[in-house]
């Protein structure tokens, strides 16, 4: 009996059969980057870091994942940067010839659920890439939106993108979100005490996540326009 | 035969491989060892060796420990970096520093360091470089200072200078460039120490501080760290939490029946 109970790894060892290793190429890369937006009551916060990577080396140490799309709607997008860089050039585009049809810049929410078209269009060949829109909507409130590669979004009052995302955002939901905390106020956020955090947050992933360094490139949008900031991380 | 229980043989036990493959087949996944991206290496100057290591682990993408120490202990006067599966770069050296201190006791005279060399390489060749251990060897016995770089198949570089691990790139460039003969101490020191930061900041795998190891005739000074190459962000908020916020769901009060001897109690600040 305890000879039967052996049989099935003994049969294991017959079933060896080598096969060709087929060899293709690979149309993606992945060069790391980490966003995060936090929307205010009438601001929001839209912050990046610097380093660009792959594999095990570091590219460069000042490209920011962030760029400013209107007068008061800044996207992070990080990921595979060649992508980031054709969809980047393709929604600018699109900006600009909204912008020469109606005479006016587009809103915050347009820009999202144009954003989220351009990625679906893409539905079976992505764009690899992860976008989160910071902007003020038209009540004048700050606003985030978060999108996955295929265009599927929402809008959230605080998000983290990329790769130490997983380490922001628990972080997020307990500090802005007040979650896990008994008896805890929901007070407004304050403009200072979001980008002190926005700090906060980057200098503990830099130090876990070796995709995550360099520099932290802080946007503060607001109704009058945008603020950018940089601030230092570890660089090893 | 009297009931006693039997020796073990010594070795590694693998009567659990056929299982492990079966459950493979299953579908199971198997367990990752811990793998360290890093930056080691060693150079002969004029009165010894330098050895040098960063001292991060990784876990995948994951700093694992922040300041972890990769040059190991083999006998008074040879040393050894690890880089590759921490657990085989830490058991490997332990034993062949064990083998080495009976071989000791057994001639009564100081190891050499080709000893270590051929007891580490046989050692790994044994097992096909299944044990991944790149190691660093390095020491100065009644013949002189010697170095050796040794890979995880079991091949051996005798070499003035060499690099190991996922930095050993950066950290060969650094000696490539600057690499003399008959270098003083300091100046040892010093090109160590910019081969291992050309790791730290060059290759994401290698990280936080430098660790060093001067090995001279009759003195060896193990440095650790002997640079902090990366300082830490100062936070800016305050995260203290209001005393009640986390939840208490049910407290119960027990009394435990001890005789205390004595007692004694300290703050230890905590390692982060």
């Amino acid at each position: 009996m305890e000879a039967m109970a052996m049989m099935p790894y003994q049969q294991e060892q017959t079933n060896h059969i080598e096969r060709p290793i087929q060899h293709r190429f690979s149309p993606y890369d992945f060069n790391g980057g980490t966003v995060l937006a936090i929307a205010g009551e009438d601001f929001a916060v839209i912050a990046s870091d610097t380093r660009l990577m792959t594999g095990f080396s570091i590219l460069a140490r000042d490209v920011p994942k962030t760029t400013q799309y209107t007068t008061n709607t800044v996207v992070g997008s990080c990921g595979f940067h060649g992508d980031v860089l054709t969809l980047t050039k393709v929604i600018q585009t699109r900006l600009k010839m909204f912008t020469y049809l109606h005479q006016k810049e587009m809103d915050t929410s347009s820009v999202a659920a144009m954003l989220s078209t351009v990625l679906y269009y893409r539905r079976f060949f992505p764009y690899y890439v992860y976008n989160i829109v910071a902007g003020i909507d038209t009540e004048g409130k700050g606003c985030v939106y978060s999108f996955d590669p295929v265009g599927s979004y929402e809008r959230e009052t605080y998000r983290a993108g990329g790769s130490a995302s997983s380490m922001l955002q628990p972080l997020l939901d307990n500090q802005i979100g007040m979650k896990n905390q008994e008896g805890a106020k929901q007070v407004p956020l304050a403009k200072a005490k979001a980008v002190a955090l926005v700090k906060d947050v980057f200098t503990s992933a830099a130090e876990r996540d070796i995709h995550t360094g360099d520099a932290v490139c802080i946007h503060v949008i607001t109704k009058q326009g945008t603020t950018k900031e940089t601030y230092p991380l570890r660089r090893d | 035969m009297a009931a006693c229980a039997e020796l073990p043989a010594g070795g590694f036990v693998f009567e659990n491989c056929q299982r492990n493959k079966f459950l493979e087949s299953q579908g199971y996944k198997v367990p990752k060892a811990y793998k360290t991206g890093t930056t080691i290496c060693g150079l002969v100057y004029k009165d010894g060796i330098v050895l040098g290591a960063d001292t991060r682990a990784t876990e995948d993408t994951i700093v694992a420990d922040k300041n972890c120490a990769k040059i190991h202990y083999i006998s008074s006067n040879i040393y050894c970096c690890g880089a590759g599966t921490a657990a085989d770069t830490e058991m490997t050296t332990q034993l062949i520093s064990s083998e080495l201190e009976l071989h000791r006791l057994n001639t009564g005279r100081q190891p050499r360091v080709c000893t270590a060399n051929r007891l580490l390489k046989q050692m790994l060749f044994r097992y096909h470089g299944y044990i991944g251990a790149a190691l660093v060897l390095g020491g100065v016995d009644s013949t002189g200072p010697h170095l050796y770089s040794i890979w995880p198949h079991g091949s051996t570089d005798k070499l003035p200078f060499v690099t190991m691990g996922s930095g050993s790139l950066a950290a060969m460039a650094t000696f490539e460039d600057r690499y003399k003969a008959d270098l003083s101490r300091d100046e040892a020191m010093k090109l160590v120490r910019d081969a291992i930061c050309a790791g730290i900041f060059n290759d994401l795998g290698s990280g936080s501080n430098v660790d060093l190891c001067v090995i001279t005739k009759d003195k060896v000074d193990y440095i650790r760290p002997y640079e902090e190459a990366n300082k830490k962000g100062v936070r800016q908020g305050k995260y203290r939490y209001d005393r009640g916020t986390t939840v208490v769901i049910s407290s119960e009060v027990k009394k435990v029946e001890l005789e205390v001897i004595d007692t004694e109690v300290r703050a230890v600040p905590m390692e982060t």
